[in-house]
């Protein structure tokens, strides 16, 4: 089955970022190279998705259905950042449950009612909502630095949440052998969702010189 | 999972110029370590050189990959000799890799992501100490399986530090007052003793062969 990596997310004063590459694996062959695992739900909302990409598809599906469904419905609400994660948490868990899960791990990102909204859901039905999150191996290469630089920055602008979201996925680039330097960046604030993207990251290859065999 | 021992010592020595970091099962670790340590001092005597650090890495090796793995040491091999400083990182297996830096262990990840974050080559020795705390420290904060205190050791042509702790982390806190209840706290209505009655049924002496 095709699968998506790691999928990061940050908050930062005014809005969230999320990003993720755009390389689906077959395993170990790099099958697909220019695929979108990022999702534009509406102008509040988006959703980063990592895991077999055949259920991601279908989950798009679903949830494009919904907001078309809620537009026709005409009464001036849209869903919130948090309906959606609610909402998907109760399906992943239910699916879970059924033996049959959707074999995904989701980051939803958002800014409702002047707050930004950063979410994660897994296949379990495991649900958390953090300041910085990480799906698959991000969870150990990029969480601990968006971890520190929160720390020492709890509050960070657009530009600083974008480089760090770029740094990270060049550190995932480096050291994650499923992923690719191809990637997608998703911004949301008040002025609703802007997809950047493909963008490509430079590695520096420059410890390439001090390294000759292995003993 | 349970802490057994909050302020253990993982930089094992290997000659005076040669260190080695043990992550993995720690018998092992400890054993691996001295055992070579010990074969290299022997081999030292023998040349009447200073110990290589390719020496003990392919003294490493050889034992790790004769044992197929099940010595789980997976260590970091640091040292200044002759021939330069190096580093290598070894594995239970017994492949060794020759690196500028490389890291080992549950917080291996953790702490590779900010060396892959931060490092330059040719840095100087507080940049670099810097560094190395910021890795560990990455693992200390985010990876389970790390937690306390920081230890450095340095190592140079003319110069050997061993920084026992370089930073203390993980603070234990501090008591702020006395918690103890003092004896008559706690009413006592009534006290009954009952004495436990023991038959003595048999009593036979057996002497011990000390001849």
């Amino acid at each position: 089955m095709v699968t998506g990596t790691s999928v990061l997310g940050v908050k930062f004063e005014g809005g969230v970022v999320i990003a993720a590459d755009m390389m689906g694996s077959y395993g170990s062959l790099a099958r697909f190279r220019s695929i979108s695992r990022l999702l534009r739900v509406n102008d509040s909302t988006v959703l980063g998705a990592s895991g077999d990409y055949a259920d991601f598809q279908y989950l798009t599906q679903v949830i494009n259905q919904m907001v078309i469904d809620e537009e026709l419905l005409g009464d001036g609400h849209s869903y919130s950042p948090k309906a959606i994660h609610s909402w998907l948490t109760r399906v992943m868990y239910n699916r879970r449950s059924k033996i049959n899960p959707l074999w995904n791990t989701v980051v939803i990102g958002g800014f409702y009612n002047g707050e930004s909204f950063l979410g994660y859901v897994d296949m379990l039905g495991v649900a958390y909502e953090a300041p910085t999150l990480a799906t698959g191996y991000g969870a150990f290469l990029a969480q601990p630095l968006m971890r520190e630089t929160l720390e020492k920055k709890p509050s960070l602008t657009k530009e600083e949440a974008r480089d760090l979201i770029e740094r990270c996925m060049k550190i995932l680039y480096y050291r994650d052998a499923r992923s690719f330097n191809r990637y997608e960046v998703a911004i949301v604030t008040e002025k609703g969702v802007e997809v950047e993207g493909p963008l490509t990251l430079e590695a520096n290859w420059d410890i390439a010189h001090l390294v000759s065999g292995f003993e | 999972m349970v802490v057994a021992d909050k302020n253990c010592s993982k930089i094992h020595y290997i000659s005076s110029n040669i260190y080695c970091c043990g992550a993995g099962t720690a018998a092992d670790t400890e054993m691996t370590t001295q055992l070579i340590a010990s074969n290299l001092e022997l081999h030292a005597l023998s040349t009447g050189r200073l110990p290589r650090v390719v020496t003990a890495n392919r003294m490493l090796k050889q034992m790790l990959f004769r044992y197929q793995g099940y010595i789980g040491a997976a260590l970091v091999l640091g040292g200044v000799d002759v021939t330069g400083p190096h580093l290598y990182s070894i594995y239970p297996h017994g492949s060794t890799d020759k690196l500028p830096y490389v890291t080992m262990g549950s917080g291996s990840l953790a702490a590779m992501a900010v060396f892959e974050d931060k490092y330059k080559p040719d840095m100087e020795e507080e940049e670099a100490k810097q560094l190395v705390r910021d890795a560990i420290a990455a693992g200390i904060y985010n990876d389970l399986g790390s937690g306390s205190n920081i230890d450095i050791c340095v190592i140079s042509k003319n110069k050997l530090d061993f920084i026992r702790p370089y930073d203390v982390a993980n603070r234990k806190g501090e008591r702020y007052g006395r918690y103890k209840c003092e004896r008559g706290t706690t009413a006592v209505l009534t006290e009954n003793v009952a004495h436990l009655e023991i038959e003595v049924v048999d009593e036979t002496v057996q002497t011990m062969d000390t001849s």
